[in-house]
């Protein structure tokens, strides 16, 4: 193989490690930018992850799989709404409860589909463009999902910075007392940005049963829904920050497979460490602008909100 | 407000706004007790009351935040119910809140399209800014980020968001407690404009004597039901506060100031830097306090007052050591602790979160700054005894209205809870007191007694720094009084020889400083 065709393979691969991240940090940055702190994700993409898995593996059609795993991740994101915004639990407390409670029911549901191997997508190979030379497979040779999270960050932009709902959004996550005060639903609207927040996260998990690596295991997003809410931080809370943040996670994976099955005799271990060591490294060297989180944090981030207190 | 000059005459006739028996109970408390109240087209009706007596609940179901157990509503002769505050917009009712309902990181054109219910696209949004703004000068600048605007700009946002749709009835809670006498008069050229074109106002505050300037017709509430109804152009500023108390008011006296003494607090060039992009650096700033003298330094609230107190207080410490000197020793590198040792005692502006631990009880509160000085701890042990008494004579001693030392510290209302902090800290008889807003949000009567303890403070031979926004008081209190504006502190002037109107000039910022490190001069307003 040439140098090209290695590089060539790994920005493809860097482009789907990335994907489940993107999908999961871009629903937890809406998610915050209302003030709420899920710290969920993982639980929720787990869901999702097993659900999509069961349906696909059931019908045949990765499509429902999809559509159900983010409806799952959606239920389970609304269980979390109900804790904390009508029942005004502690976010914290239980964001945290949540995961564990995803680690286990996923587990549950995935009993009878342990080592059911599936498919996964097929690639949209774009007839020309995909034989190019080292993009051409990174670039046009993905499947849809990769373009579709890839398609969410702009939108989610355009959302947040241009138009109406996204102004509101922001509102409640900046000042909710003040948006009460001007009259908007500042529950509803938190609700239903933590839906989808969990939808988001479902379609992360059901990428990686689904495609990244077609088959169900328990605990199977290994701290990735962590990852994506150190990133939506670091991020200072910008939709194109986080995929660049997700890229250069998905990269050091890659990378580092690329590394271990060179046979260089470093533990695998420290291997596996790595991606997450380099995304927390460079995401607190480029976010140590105090000035910058102060800006873009949502002012009411983790604050329980109660409209006749 | 353009319409009114269409308005048949029958409907002319007809009140603006009519509350008849409106009646609003919270658990415990019975905020509003069968209040009417009539607003006519065109009028400036002042709601007077004290702190409790129900004034912000009553326009809070004006405005559709709260809903009234009883009685009714009629709008412009029809009863109606105003289901939100959107439904309020949509019948003609715009308010401009005490507390701004600003978002800080968003822009002016952002924050004022979240108030209106047909913002329509960005741009255009922008120009009918501009052209309101001109037309009734409030100058504003419709894309900048709104932690960039001074107070009276952000009050500019508030009022132009309601100018935008038209307001038949504009509420305005206390408008005036954040902004320069300058600029309050400003203010009050836009609303007699907007109620010459047929808008009515009703105009909550204070001060007195701004509402007998202003309004031509007041309400008075108290303890939820409605005392008495004024012209308050007729009545004195006196009359009219014991008509909100229901009692005599005891105006605090000045005893003429003794021999000034040693100085016992010395700030020398003290500058501060700040990550905060909300923050107001300290420039140079130098001044000292000297034994048995009030000094007062007015400003607009966010020139740095803030920093000033944190950097007084040890909460922020500074880069020199030498720059604050407390009774003689630099405590510039000190904490809180450690200052308080030397002598010190501070209340700061926040009472809950700062001054006190709001779901503490009292008792817990009065050990928490009081234990340095008092005998209330022993070994590392807290003696709850002593605790319990020594909160027992600072309620007892301030008039302090509580459910006994087990209250919590937020059961209390603001000016209680304020009589209470500053009685723990004047009964550890602290050399120097640092005090920052103390009677903002404070009614009449507790800030009479608040000013009496102060005054008394002082000429026991204490040192005395007062940082507040209200002229009046700092006119009341201090010894000499001078002006921090954009972090720079003006020359103090002795009381007895400078007028409001001079101060409030170098409130806007006319005083005499060299430019600015980044080359900006200081602007003159």
């Amino acid at each position: 193989m040439s140098d090209f065709a290695v590089v060539g393979s790994i920005l493809a691969a860097m482009f789907a490690a990335a994907t489940p991240l993107l999908f999961a940090a871009l629903g937890e940055l809406v998610v915050e930018k209302s003030g709420v702190l899920n710290l969920g994700v993982e639980g929720m993409m787990l869901v999702g992850a097993v659900c999509g898995f069961a349906v696909t593996v059931q019908t045949g059609s990765a499509t429902a799989g999809f559509v159900v795993a983010a409806l799952a991740g959606a239920a389970t994101g609304s269980l979390f709404a109900v804790l904390t915004l009508f029942l005004l639990a502690n976010q914290v407390a239980t964001g945290l409860a949540l995961t564990l409670f995803g680690v286990g029911l996923s587990a549950l549901i995935g009993q009878g589909f342990v080592g059911i191997p599936l498919e996964g997508l097929p690639k949209l190979n774009i007839p020309g463009l995909s034989d190019l030379p080292v993009v051409g497979q990174a670039l046009f040779g993905q499947d849809v999902m990769v373009y579709l999270a890839i398609a969410a960050v702009p939108l989610v932009h355009l959302f947040l910075y241009r138009s109406r709902a996204g102004l509101v959004l922001r509102a409640v996550g900046e000042n909710h007392t003040a948006a009460h005060a001007l009259g908007y639903k500042v529950l509803r609207i938190r609700f239903l940005a933590v839906m989808f927040g969990g939808a988001m996260a479902g379609l992360g998990g059901a990428f990686l049963s689904m495609d990244y690596t077609p088959m169900w295991a328990e605990n199977m997003t290994s701290g990735r829904g962590w990852i994506a809410l150190a990133l939506v931080v670091f991020a200072t809370w910008k939709p194109v920050r986080v995929m660049l943040g997700a890229w250069l996670f998905g990269g050091v994976t890659i990378l580092q497979l690329h590394v271990q099955g060179m046979g260089i005799d470093v533990p695998s271990q420290l291997l596996s460490m790595l991606p997450y060591l380099a995304t927390v490294l460079v995401l607190v060297m480029i976010s140590r602008d105090v000035a910058r989180i102060r800006l873009n944090a949502p002012a009411c981030l983790g604050k329980l909100f109660h409209p006749d207190a | 407000m353009h319409s009114h000059a269409e308005t048949p005459p029958l409907e002319a006739a007809l009140p603006r706004l009519e509350l008849r028996g409106i009646t609003k109970r919270f658990p415990g408390c019975l905020a509003n007790d069968h209040v009417d109240l009539v607003l006519q087209p065109g009028e400036i009706h002042a709601l007077l009351g004290e702190n409790g007596a129900g004034k912000s609940t009553l326009v809070k179901m004006i405005y559709g935040v709260l809903h009234p157990d009883g009685g009714t509503l009629l709008w412009q002769g029809r009863e109606t119910v105003v289901p939100d505050p959107a439904g309020a917009r949509r019948l003609g009712i715009g308010m401009v809140f005490q507390h701004f309902s600003l978002f800080d990181t968003l822009t002016v054109t952002e924050n004022i399209a979240l108030g209106l219910d047909n913002a329509g696209p960005m741009d255009a949004l922008a120009t009918r800014i501009r052209t309101v703004s001109e037309r009734y000068g409030l100058a504003l600048d419709p894309d900048r980020h709104v932690f960039h605007l001074s107070v009276g700009e952000r009050q500019r946002v508030e009022i132009v968001r309601c100018l935008l749709q038209d307001p038949k009835l504009l509420i305005m809670d206390e408008p005036t407690s954040v902004l320069t006498p300058q600029e309050a008069t400003k203010l009050f050229e836009t609303l007699r404009r907007l109620a010459a074109e047929g808008c009515t106002i009703l105009y909550i505050s204070h001060k007195l004597e701004e509402i007998r300037a202003l309004c031509s017709r007041a309400t008075v509430l108290r303890a939820g039901k409605v005392v008495g109804a004024c012209d308050p152009r007729q009545e004195t500023a006196r009359g009219l506060a014991e008509m909100m108390m229901g009692a005599e008011l005891a105006m605090p006296e000045r005893p003429p100031q003794i021999e000034s003494g040693k100085a016992r607090l010395t700030v020398r060039h003290l500058s501060t830097t700040s990550d905060n992009p909300f923050a107001t650096n300290l420039k140079d700033v130098s001044f000292e306090v000297r034994a048995g003298e009030i000094l007062g330094i007015a400003g607009v609230a966010g020139n740095g007052q803030a920093e000033l107190m944190a950097a007084l207080s040890g909460e922020v410490l500074v880069a020199d050591a030498n720059s604050v000197v407390i009774e003689g020793v630099a405590a510039g590198l000190l904490g809180p602790r450690a200052r308080r040792a030397l002598g010190l005692a501070f209340v700061p502006e926040e009472r809950l979160g700062r001054g006190a631990v709001p779901e503490l009880s009292l008792s817990e509160n009065a050990l928490l700054s009081g234990y340095a000085r008092e005998p209330l701890v022993r070994g590392g042990m807290v003696h709850f005894g002593r605790a319990r008494a020594y909160a027992e004579t600072i309620i007892k001693g301030f008039n302090v209205v509580a459910h006994g030392h087990r209250a919590e510290a937020r059961s209390l209302s603001g000016g209680n809870l304020q009589k209470f902090i500053i009685g723990r800290e004047i009964l550890q008889r602290p050399q120097l007191l640092v005090v920052g807003q103390p009677t903002w949000g404070v009614d009449a009567g507790a800030a009479a007694a608040i000013h009496k303890a102060l005054i008394a403070l002082a000429r026991s031979g204490a040192a005395v720094l007062v940082i507040s926004q209200d002229l009046d008081e700092l006119f009341v209190l201090s010894d000499r009084i001078s002006v921090l504006f954009h972090g720079r502190l003006s020359d103090s002037r002795p009381t007895h020889e400078t007028t409001v109107e001079r101060i409030g000039l170098l409130m806007g910022g006319l005083f005499s400083t060299p430019p600015d490190e980044d080359g900006e001069i200081v602007r003159a307003v």
